[in-house]
């Protein structure tokens, strides 16, 4: 098999939609020529011409309200924005109108849209490049969101994302950047909504996305086989495969959910609700939410560090709700 | 207004310091990156220390600036410590954030720098903020925004410019045009000839400058805060400039070679040291000597930062609420 890198496998993911469906382009600012800060549409421009791959101003809110315009008439638009934390930039378009259009117009109108940007800490950059906010758009109805762990979720989810008729928010972890992972030749597609099973055990459930899927895997595989750890990746946040993760707390009777974003009114925190709501019976003790500081992030390593969970952290986590 | 030649050696040795430093931060995120670490962005601000210089130079004490992810050279012409600055931009307790903020997030209140922001834009509309309180509490304070000609193309800047033009209130709009937003070509975020035309339509000055000539920025600096401070409102100069480096650390160059070289031969500390020597017959050896002045108190700085300790992790929350 060979082996890719993520921003390979984003790229494949939409080259291949671009050559499959003439309505999908790719914007953003530094997307066209030069092929992207992070190297997203390398070569795409070339490939497929300056009206479908181009260069924006540095405007994340015309940027965003060119997707969800064109989106409306037929088009299948992929916008990148540089990093995650500038969506404040274009809040408006993407959430007042983007999310809310098809609910608005009584189905009369679809957002087939993806954006695609970079989350998260561990690269020193502080407080406005290292958010992952994931919890902000779950807020708003209508909107999907997609926060894969492997490289073959990249290129997959990807490809599902593109093809939905929604607005979605694509995600990819920065500290993921240099991750290589073997996966096939040819195209495949990830189906947004469907849990993945990282690892089997039947003492603790822990769910965990993104970057801390593979974390959790890591401290899982510490404590084994002390403790039985199964790790759920649910890859997608909305649409959320909550039934495997029922099926998973019915067997072990203990839930630790871990993200790196706040902890307050977080992700952890509703899944947490909809288990307990579910699946009361089987709870042997009370689960728990494993999450980033209710903080900023910090500039200096340390600080930083102290701000998003460690494998160490996961780790202990487990072992005292393994305990219980 | 005619400029003294010691208060040009003093623009000269604070472009100097600028310099300095940022080569110096080159050189020590670059070693760190080769030891596999990866110590954040880095936005150096060579080749364009005449605007933070010839702007700053002219502010009182009590004036303040707005900044952005290119900060450094903003921060320091201001007149914050450089100890502090290194000690920041290398995450120590000891910097000017304490190790909470680093190169993009720079403040230092007690001198009015307003800080830096990681959010291109994001300063623009805080500006407006400090022009008001000029007015509200009656002072004759004026602000100081800069900004790229990327930031430009953000709703803010029209926002901002909008609102202190109506208002009137004290605010000088610099715009820094070193011809690329990252790798994006300034014809792609503005399709005229130049970002200070844009003045015409907010009913404001607009002022274009040579911004790798210090005096020049000077005087147009000058025009701009007397008129704000006397209640006549805001105005736009944008200073045409060039930086020496690609845009952060991480992006290769990608810039014409050409067009490198044209805009290198234009640099504006040897420019400025040339003027000095041909028409103000000032003395290679007096450049030297504030040249060596610089290096001695970098290298002290450098020390400072290394004797400097990492922050406490038990600390971080210290600072989320007043
Ligand atoms: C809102 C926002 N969008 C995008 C970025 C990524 N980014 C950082 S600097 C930069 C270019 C800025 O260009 P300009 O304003 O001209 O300033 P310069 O870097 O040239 O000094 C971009 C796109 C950002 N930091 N903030």
């Amino acid at each position: 098999m060979r082996r890719l890198k993520t921003i390979q496998a984003l790229r494949e993911a939409i080259d291949e939609e671009m050559a499959r469906d003439s309505a999908v382009c790719l914007f953003g600012e530094d997307i066209g020529a030069y092929g992207g800060v992070w190297g997203l549409s390398v070569g795409l421009q070339k490939k497929y011409g300056e009206r479908r791959v181009f260069d924006t101003p540095l405007s994340e809110s015309a940027i965003i309200g060119t997707a969800v315009g064109a989106a409306m008439v037929g088009m299948r638009p992929v916008a990148e924005l540089e990093y995650i934390d500038f969506i404040t930039e274009c809040m408006d378009p993407l959430m007042n109108e983007g999310a809310k259009l098809r609910f608005m117009s009584g189905g009369q109108v679809k957002v087939p849209m993806t954006v695609v940007a970079p989350c998260g800490a561990g690269t020193s950059e502080a407080a406005h490049h290292s958010k992952s906010l994931e919890a902000w758009m779950l807020h708003e109805p209508g909107m999907k969101v997609v926060m894969p762990s492997t490289i073959h979720d990249m290129k997959g989810l990807l490809k599902s994302a593109i093809r939905d008729d929604n607005p979605v928010a694509f995600l990819w972890h920065k500290a993921m950047f240099d991750l290589n992972e073997e996966v096939p030749e040819g195209e495949w597609t990830t189906p947004l909504g469907v849990a993945a099973k990282r690892r089997p055990g039947t003492d603790v459930t822990v769910v965990a996305y993104s970057l801390m899927a593979s974390r959790a895997v890591e401290a899982a595989d510490r404590v084994a086989p002390r403790i039985g750890v199964e790790v759920i990746d649910p890859r997608t946040l909305n649409p959320f495969d909550l039934p495997a993760v029922l099926d998973s707390v019915r067997k072990t009777g203990r839930l630790l959910v871990v993200h790196e974003s706040p902890r307050r009114c977080g992700v952890g925190a509703d899944i947490v609700r909809q288990v307990v709501e579910c699946e009361f019976r089987s709870l042997k003790t009370a689960p728990r939410v494993l999450a980033g500081a209710d903080l900023p992030i910090p500039f200096s390593k340390p600080l930083e560090n102290a701000c998003v969970p460690q494998v160490d952290d996961i780790v202990r986590a487990i072992e005292v709700i393994a305990a219980k | 207004m005619a400029v003294d030649v010691e208060e040009m050696l003093r623009l000269y040795g604070l472009m100097v310091r600028i310099r300095n430093f940022e080569l110096k931060m080159v050189e020590i995120f670059t070693a760190r990156m080769k030891a596999g670490d990866f110590p954040g962005a880095l936005h150096t601000y060579c080749g364009e220390e005449a605007i933070a210089v010839g702007v700053c130079g002219v502010l009182r004490p009590d004036d303040y600036v707005f900044s952005t992810h290119r900060g450094h050279g903003h921060a320091l012409a201001k007149g914050a410590d450089l100890n502090k600055m290194v000690a920041e931009l290398n995450g120590r307790a000891s910097g000017l954030s304490r190790g909470f903020g680093g190169s993009m997030h720079l403040y230092d209140p007690s001198i009015g720098f307003m800080g830096t922001t990681g959010v291109v834009g994001g300063n623009l509309p805080l500006c407006l903020g400090t022009a008001y309180a000029s007015v509200a509490l009656g002072g004759t304070f004026v602000t100081v925004a800069f900004f790229g000609e990327g930031a430009a193309s953000q709703g803010s800047f029209h926002e901002s410019v909008n609102m202190a033009a109506v208002m009137r209130w004290p605010v000088v709009y610099v715009c820094e045009n070193n011809l690329y937003a990252a790798t994006t070509h300034v014809a792609v975020n503005c399709p005229l000839e130049n970002i200070a035309d844009r003045a015409k339509g907010y009913g404001i000055p607009g002022a274009v400058v040579d911004g790798n000539d210090v005096l020049a920025v000077r005087e147009a600096a000058v025009e701009a805060i007397e008129r704000a401070r006397s209640g006549c409102g805001p105005t736009l100069i944008e200073c045409k400039t060039y930086r020496h480096h690609p845009h952060c650390m991480v992006i290769p160059e990608h810039r014409p070679p050409k067009e490198c070289r044209e805009w290198h031969a234009k640099d504006p500390i040897e420019s400025f040291a040339a003027s000095l020597m041909r028409i103000h017959a000032t003395t290679r050896d007096t450049l030297d000597a504030i040249e060596a002045r610089e290096v001695g108190l970098l290298e002290a700085a450098v020390k400072f930062m290394r004797e400097s300790p990492l922050p406490d992790p038990a600390t971080v929350g210290d600072y989320l609420w007043a």
